[in-house]
């Protein structure tokens, strides 16, 4: 190889709210419990991962008026979870998903410049939006946001967030016992911010915090959360997780940087990617197999098809045909609080394919879920799982995969002492920490000091 | 007045605040000011409260930074400016203590009841239900420029208790929205929860409206104590109405008597049992075995200070031995338990666990272990009935 070998970079998802997460497995755990985040930190950080992530929702979703039921459903805040789990670890970097809609920038700068501290830096946030109002019924805000504000919203509050975060230089507290004084500067923390969004003035009550900022993630995939990203995160938490896709995503988002004076290592890839592993790859295959059709029972194969078909198919038979009558076009009104049925907005093109598909291979309902329904990412032994990241890595389709688990808590330890292990011994990935903040990990330079970043 | 557990014996807290509450305490030699933003610092302070067998510990918050003045930042730079958030030191501490209660303080007046909600169940579910939260109405316009979405001070002050006391309604109501064995995971029908069991609150108030239910399962504890600070009619009758514990600060025992009279016939008012609400005074403390050192100790850091240490709770200094007569005299006149705000950290934290708390355990004051699994049961509270539980099924919608 002329070019120098990548390193990759991991990161564990904890298992989520969606049917990725087999929650009728005898080894699943609870989702809820505290013991369950420790061992999933404790694992990520035994194998030294870069960090680990929390999802969100801040609404329960509701199929047809009623509250969704056939996934693992209701999560711990995030912000708690993650202050708890810096108390049981030292270097597993803590990134959390915080919505940027249904919160105000002082308040969730304060929170993520308060973990920053309470884990000596290794806080990481992942900005997201939402427009809709089922989930603004939760908030004083209410749904008030246009969907094509939200982007906008999105980028204003991270930039008065980091304005926040900037309003200490770093230098104020000299807590001087002798001479009496504490602060060197009657003013640290003042800030005034204006504009269509925000408009807010005083002082903020953090000093900076180890990292300066929090690591930014953005997980958009439209352009306007691609150009977000280039301009603003530090990594983009993709779902391109199959080579050529990635490989093409890879390169579009790297190559939106120069346009913001960024260089390509400045911004970090990292796809969400499944896995499972067996002894050999056929075995591996079959452990595949069976985890899909855990995560596909008939119930659930009938919901997913009421997301496409946009109609009550509560009387459907999950075991014979796709139903004759075709999708009801227009707004969704089956399903609220998932951001998964904006993917299949031409309704009636994604089920004449899908009819397609069901009838060459002479599918039932349910196996046409199980096949079109997202497959795992990587399956094989761990020899092959290693190698397919590696190479994935140094062919630029990611520069790391952010493991999605399908057991809570216990799904990552296969790979933790499998795979890693064999990454390890190929020089691609660490066999220690170096550093101590998430920064460090992830080879991302400092935050650069006060004053304030010129946007 | 009925207290909480055995006859005769008290409860105790102490109030954690940067290096203490004497705005000097960080200039003492024993004060640790520049580790106030580690979270190792206030894991260890909440660990020896755990080791005095101490009931809980509240962690002081506001949304602004620290100021002898009312409204705004007063530019002082010789007192500790600068906090982090409560909630998330107490979750930081719950994972290194096994037994103390974990009260942070929230203001309501400008955050969201469903976040608030669900981290103070959060972090009851962390701490195997040691959770507890302080409520707190801000009025100053600084915190309100902070979040730009409303003007204060409003017409009527009443109205933030009102809205604080809606606050707490929808918190309690989505603690309950969940019914505890919701979670079924019945394999044969697919279903992880039973949908019945799970509960929109539909809370609709003058200053917000909130659908549910919780993202987050009950808590352990059912509810996690609701607590706050007043010290006047106002407050008074929004404590006797919502909270589960109430910080008061009277002068003496008779002011307690006094204030005991009031908070009781509010709470008559409102339709609520004596028992359903304790009665919590607070105190500055500085301590010193030796006769006189304490009063010393106070007169120095008032000098350090340039003037007279003054506070809204009584002051006391002297000997642990003559603060027990104190709180022995005050449960007289009904007080439940005392929450003592040390003026110095650690010397005064210190004085409390190992100083106080072995005279009270000597006078039999205070039990030797911690008795319950939770912050509810330390305080002789059962575990919240939930409202919802004997609900009739929701209907579906169509």
């Amino acid at each position: 190889m002329s070019s120098p070998t990548r390193q990759i970079h991991l990161a564990a998802h904890f298992p989520g709210v969606n049917n990725t997460t087999v929650w009728s497995d005898p080894r699943s755990g609870s989702h809820i419990a505290f013991e369950s985040f420790v061992h999933f930190a404790r694992t990520a950080e035994r194998a030294k991962f870069d960090f680990l992530f929390l999802a969100e929702g801040l609404r329960l979703r509701e199929q047809r008026g009623r509250i969704h039921d056939l996934d693992v459903v209701g999560r711990p805040d995030t912000f708690t979870v993650l202050a708890a789990l810096a108390a049981v670890t030292d270097r597993l970097g803590l990134a959390g998903t915080i919505n940027s809609t249904f919160n105000e920038p002082y308040e969730v700068a304060r929170q993520f410049a308060s973990l920053d501290h309470l884990s000596d830096g290794r806080a990481a946030w992942n900005v997201v939006t939402s427009w809709d109002a089922f989930t603004g019924e939760n908030f004083r805000r209410g749904g008030f946001l246009a969907e094509e504000q939200r982007y906008e919203r999105a980028e204003l509050f991270l930039r008065t967030a980091s304005e926040l975060f900037d309003s200490w230089r770093g230098d104020e507290i000299v807590a001087d016992k002798e001479s009496g004084v504490f602060l060197a500067d009657a003013k640290a923390g003042a800030f005034e911010h204006h504009d269509a969004h925000f408009d807010i003035s005083g002082q903020f009550t953090v000093p900076r915090s180890p990292q300066g900022r929090p690591v930014i993630f953005q997980a958009g995939d439209s352009d306007a959360g691609r150009e977000f990203a280039a301009r603003s995160a530090d990594a983009i938490f993709s779902r391109h997780s199959t080579f050529d896709a990635g490989q093409a995503f890879h390169a579009d988002v790297k190559r939106r940087l120069a346009r913001y004076g960024r260089a390509p290592e400045d911004l970090l890839v990292l796809p969400a990617a499944t896995f499972v592993l067996g002894d050999t790859d056929a075995q591996a295959r079959e452990r595949a197999e069976e985890v899909r059709r855990q995560q596909v029972s008939g119930a659930t194969a009938i919901q997913f098809l009421e997301q496409v078909w946009n109609r009550d198919l509560g009387d459907h038979d999950p075991d014979g045909p796709l139903p004759e009558v075709d999708p009801q076009p227009g707004e969704n009104t089956v399903a609220q609080g998932r951001a998964s049925v904006r993917m299949y907005e031409d309704r009636l093109a994604t089920a004449r394919r899908w009819r397609e598909i069901a009838e060459a291979g002479k599918l039932t309902t349910r196996e046409l879920v199980i096949e079109v329904s997202g497959r795992q990412a990587f399956v094989g032994s761990p020899a092959t799982v290693a190698d397919t990241i590696n190479r994935f890595v140094q062919a630029r389709a990611a520069d790391g995969f952010i493991l999605v688990p399908h057991i809570t808590p216990a799904g990552l330890d296969e790979f933790a002492d499998t795979v890693v292990p064999l990454l390890q011994e190929r020089g691609v990935f660490r066999a220690d920490y170096t550093g101590t903040t998430l920064r460090d990990h992830l080879g991302l330079a400092p935050v650069p000091g006060w004053p304030v970043h010129a946007v | 007045m009925t207290g909480p557990t055995a006859p005769g014996e008290l409860r105790l807290a102490v109030a954690l605040d940067g290096c203490g509450w004497h705005p000097a305490a960080w200039r003492e030699p024993d004060a640790r000011p520049r580790e106030l933003f580690s979270g190792r610092y206030w894991t260890e302070l909440v660990q020896e409260a755990e080791r005095g067998r101490l009931d809980f510990v509240t962690i002081e918050d506001t949304l602004a930074l620290q100021s002898s003045r009312y409204d705004g930042p007063d530019g002082r730079v010789d007192q500790v400016r600068g906090r982090l958030d409560a909630v998330l030191v107490a979750a930081r501490a719950a994972p290194r203590t096994r037994a103390i209660g974990l009260v942070p303080t929230v203001v309501v007046t400008h955050t969201e009841p469903f976040h608030v909600a669900k981290a103070v169940a959060t972090l009851d579910h962390v701490s195997s239900g040691r959770a507890g939260v302080r409520v707190r109405v801000r009025a100053g316009r600084d915190e309100a420029a902070h979040f730009g979405r409303r003007d204060l001070p409003p017409a009527r002050p009443a109205d933030l208790f009102d809205e604080a006391a809606d606050y707490v309604e929808v918190m309690r109501r989505l603690w309950d929205s969940w019914e505890d064995d919701a979670e079924i995971r019945d394999v044969a029908t697919g279903r992880f929860i039973d949908r019945d069991k799970l509960h929109h609150i539909d809370f609709a108030g003058r200053w917000f409206s909130v659908r549910g239910p919780s993202i987050v399962p009950r808590p352990p504890q059912g509810q996690p104590l609701v607590t706050a600070l007043a010290h006047a009619a106002v407050p008074y009758r929004f404590a006797a109405g919502s909270v589960d514990l109430v910080h008061v600060t009277p002068r003496d025992a008779a002011d307690a008597a006094r204030i005991l009279r009031d908070l009781r016939a509010e709470q008559a008012a409102a339709g609520r049992l004596a028992e359903s609400l304790r009665v919590f005074a607070d105190l500055v403390v500085f301590l010193d075995d030796a006769e006189g050192r304490a009063a010393a100790r106070r007169a120095r850091l008032d000098e350090l200070a340039g003037r007279e240490f003054r506070s809204d709770a009584a002051v006391f200094a002297g000997t642990p031995a003559g603060l027990a007569d104190v709180l022995e005299e005050w449960a007289g006149a009904g007080i439940d338990g005392f929450q003592l705000r040390p003026a110095g950290v650690p010397t005064d934290l210190t004085a409390i666990t190992r100083g106080l708390v072995p005279e009270l355990r000597r006078r039999g004051l205070v039990p030797p272990e911690y008795g319950a699994g939770t912050l509810r049961g330390l305080l002789g509270f059962p575990r919240a009935a939930n409202r919802y539980a004997a609900a009739p099924p929701e209907p579906a919608a169509t």
